[in-house]
């Protein structure tokens, strides 16, 4: 823990490698206290509406559990499974010394000035965790919500899937429309088991002037599966990540879909990168993406050490009603027997499908609107249908937008 | 009533189309035939209003309005459709969503497709991987969904095989209401007499026309009508002499 600390504040001054440069001090970690919830629908109706329409279920129904952090508070928990662990994680670091572990084991406290701030000033966070051989079929949901203005949030998350278990969670993450500006520095280790499956989906909501900088890393052993699904179809003022995963058993498998909608003024610069270490692992890394007059850069990194493995990437970006688009792919094979490959396309609608469209009868807008859905509407396979449904919901409801 | 004036066409540099004259009567259906690369696609995309496809002379009517101007949603709007030869893939779109957006009103999809035998088909994004004859099938399923008054059909029947012939030309003389069903008690006179759909169909090989009975038969021969007569008595013309000397001996 000491360790820890130390290490941050060696860091405290690091810029990050991508991503505009932001002044901590521009933020405050200071809020008044929140008052712990039991039943969601006590919520005020302004936050209730947000956090719904980052894709959390308020009636709880059809949902494992249920974690909500406001700020820098943690104030509901539901939990409606056995075989789920679901905590804040102050509490867990308390509890748990075996978490130590797993504490900044795959992210490092000092890769830059955001990790550093997580490190020495930590909020909350969650550590959520399928027992070994549990199967945990309706999604856990989580959200990490913004209500005071010019606050930054802090977040340290910790997922384990154990042996042979089976985890979908949902993380919405959302600003109150009071909120102009805020900050949201989320770090997140991800501990895929022998044989489990994990799939970790993020919708992010956040306000037009939000910047965002989550840091997140991963490992999958034999036989597990990792899907890590990032969704941001809303006006933000700045979002960078780069999650990495390490396929560190054999058979292991990683699949990354991103889908991102920027708007003008604002900058995305999402990637994502996996390391592939073990024979027969197999990565998949996807994004669609459009510009809508923001800039955004896609980039995907694929690094294969063994023979045998078996990755693709693809970054395919629509540039529609300005801005601009980087599709950054990069392959690095170590030995002989890899198989990778990339794809990137950057373009915009193509005319003759608008046209096609509006001979069975669609305005222009209407048609434009359709592809555009169609663009972003990728089949993500073994994701649960409720949370296909949050995403298709996440996308019509951005077409006012687009 | 479809009727076209002396219409002249450029597509890009190139002069596609010229001295076109044409009138499709109301309840009629008109077969074209011409060689490769005689203008005939460019004539169904001139009437369906593709913007690429330049009037630089005479106008287009329907119904007595003058749509030579008309965007293509509105032509849409106001009952022509189209059938094509070679549609886009849209990636996303699945073909269910498809024939749903094609629809003015609630109709059942299943039914429609099963008709064509395209159930399979609805799940897959339109027109993406599909073979030349689903492709045609496809096309079809979204025509009758969207259900225009002037049909334009571009080589509908091409790489379909025999099987499925006869699926989508009886599917077609439904569309054009050529059908022999006189269930609902009327009579085959009566049925034509009532007839209000419009066709125009590009064919090759000819074999629609023993699904329909034409009302007339054109020939497009290097962007211009070159006759105008029987589409059967032309059928035999174009197969036994070929198109340069058919269309020699009815100028
Ligand atoms: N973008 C373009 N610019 C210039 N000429 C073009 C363009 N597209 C098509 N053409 C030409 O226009 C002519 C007419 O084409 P069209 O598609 O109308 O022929 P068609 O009669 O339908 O032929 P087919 O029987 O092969 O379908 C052809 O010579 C074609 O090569
Ligand atoms: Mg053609």
């Amino acid at each position: 823990m000491l360790d820890v600390k130390a290490k941050a504040k060696e860091a405290k001054d690091k810029k990050a490698k991508f991503g505009i440069d932001i002044d901590l001090n521009e933020f405050s970690s200071e809020t008044e206290s929140k008052e712990y919830l039991e039943d969601l629908n006590a919520m005020p109706q302004d936050d209730k509406e947000r956090i719904i329409m980052a894709g959390v279920d308020i009636s709880e129904k059809d949902r494992a559990g249920t974690f909500i952090q406001e700020d820098t508070d943690v104030v509901h928990i539901g939990l409606k499974q056995e075989g789920l662990e679901l905590i804040s994680i102050k509490d867990a670091l308390d509890r748990y010394d075996w978490l130590q572990d797993y504490y900044w084991k795959m992210v490092a406290p000092d890769i830059d000035k955001y990790t550093a701030e997580v490190a020495t000033n930590l909020h909350n966070g969650y550590l959520i965790r399928a027992l070994p051989g549990k199967k945990v079929l309706f999604p856990v949901q989580s959200c990490l919500y913004i209500k005071k203005d010019r606050m930054n949030q802090n977040v340290h998350n910790i997922v384990i899937a154990e042996e042979d278990s089976e985890i979908h969670i949902i993380t919405g993450c959302a600003t109150s429309s009071h909120v102009t500006t805020g900050l949201h520095i989320g770090v997140t280790e991800f501990y895929v088991k022998k044989n489990a499956k994990l799939s970790y989906t993020m919708i992010h909501l956040w306000g037009k002037d939000v910047m965002v900088r989550t840091r997140s890393a991963g490992t999958v052993d034999k036989g597990g599966l990792f899907l890590n699904n990032y969704i941001c179809l809303s006006p933000v003022k700045s979002v960078q990540a780069y999650p990495t995963t390490y396929l560190k058993g054999k058979g292991a498998t990683a699949r990354y879909y991103t889908i991102l909608a920027g708007s003008p003024g604002g900058e995305m610069d999402i990637g994502g990168r996996v390391v592939l270490q073990e024979t027969d692992t197999h990565a998949e890394i996807i994004s669609r993406t459009i510009t809508n007059g923001g800039n955004i850069a896609a980039r995907g990194d694929l690094i294969g050490e063994v023979p045998g493995v078996k990755a693709h990437l693809e970054c395919s970006g629509l540039i529609l009603n300005g801005g601009t688009m980087h599709a950054v792919p990069e392959l690095t094979g170590k030995t002989e027997g890899v198989e990778m490959s990339h794809e990137a396309s950057v373009g915009k609608i193509a005319q003759d499908e608008i046209l096609y469209l509006m001979s069975r009868g669609l305005s222009e807008d209407e048609a434009v609107s359709a592809i555009v859905r169609g663009f972003l509407n990728v089949d993500i396979p073994d994701l649960p249908a409720e949370l296909k449904a949050e995403i298709d919901h996440a996308i019509e409801l951005s077409k006012n937008g687009l | 009533m479809l009727q076209i004036e002396d219409l002249q066409v450029k597509l890009g540099e190139k002069e596609v189309l010229r001295h076109i004259n044409l009138e499709i009567k109301t309840g009629e259906t008109h077969v074209l035939f011409g060689p490769n690369g005689s203008g005939k696609t460019s004539l169904l995309m001139t009437i369906m209003g593709y913007p690429q496809y330049k009037v630089t002379k005479g106008r287009i009517y329907f119904n007595g309005q003058d749509i030579t101007e008309l965007p293509i949603s509105e032509r849409a709007k106001i009952g022509i459709g189209m059938s094509y030869q070679r549609p886009p893939t849209i990636k996303g779109i699945k073909t269910a969503h498809m024939v749903e957006m094609c629809a003015k009103k609630e109709c059942d999809i299943k039914a429609m497709a099963e008709k064509l035998n395209f159930t399979d088909f609805l799940d897959r994004d339109i027109n993406d991987g599909f073979s030349g004859g689903e492709i045609k099938r496809s096309e079809l399923l979204q025509l009758m969904a969207q259900d225009p008054q002037l049909l334009l059909f571009d080589e509908p029947e091409s790489g379909v095989d025999m099987e499925n012939m006869s699926l989508v030309g009886n599917t077609i003389a439904k569309m054009l209401e050529h059908d022999l069903d006189t269930s609902n008690g009327r009579t085959l006179k009566e049925k034509k007499a009532s007839r209000r759909k419009m066709g125009l169909i590009i064919t090759h090989t000819g074999f629609i026309l023993d699904y329909i009975t034409a009302d007339k038969g054109l020939v497009l021969y290097e962007g211009e009508l070159a006759c105008s007569t029987n589409a059967i008595e032309i059928f035999k013309c174009i197969n036994k002499v070929g198109y340069k000397e058919c269309v020699r001996c009815s100028m």
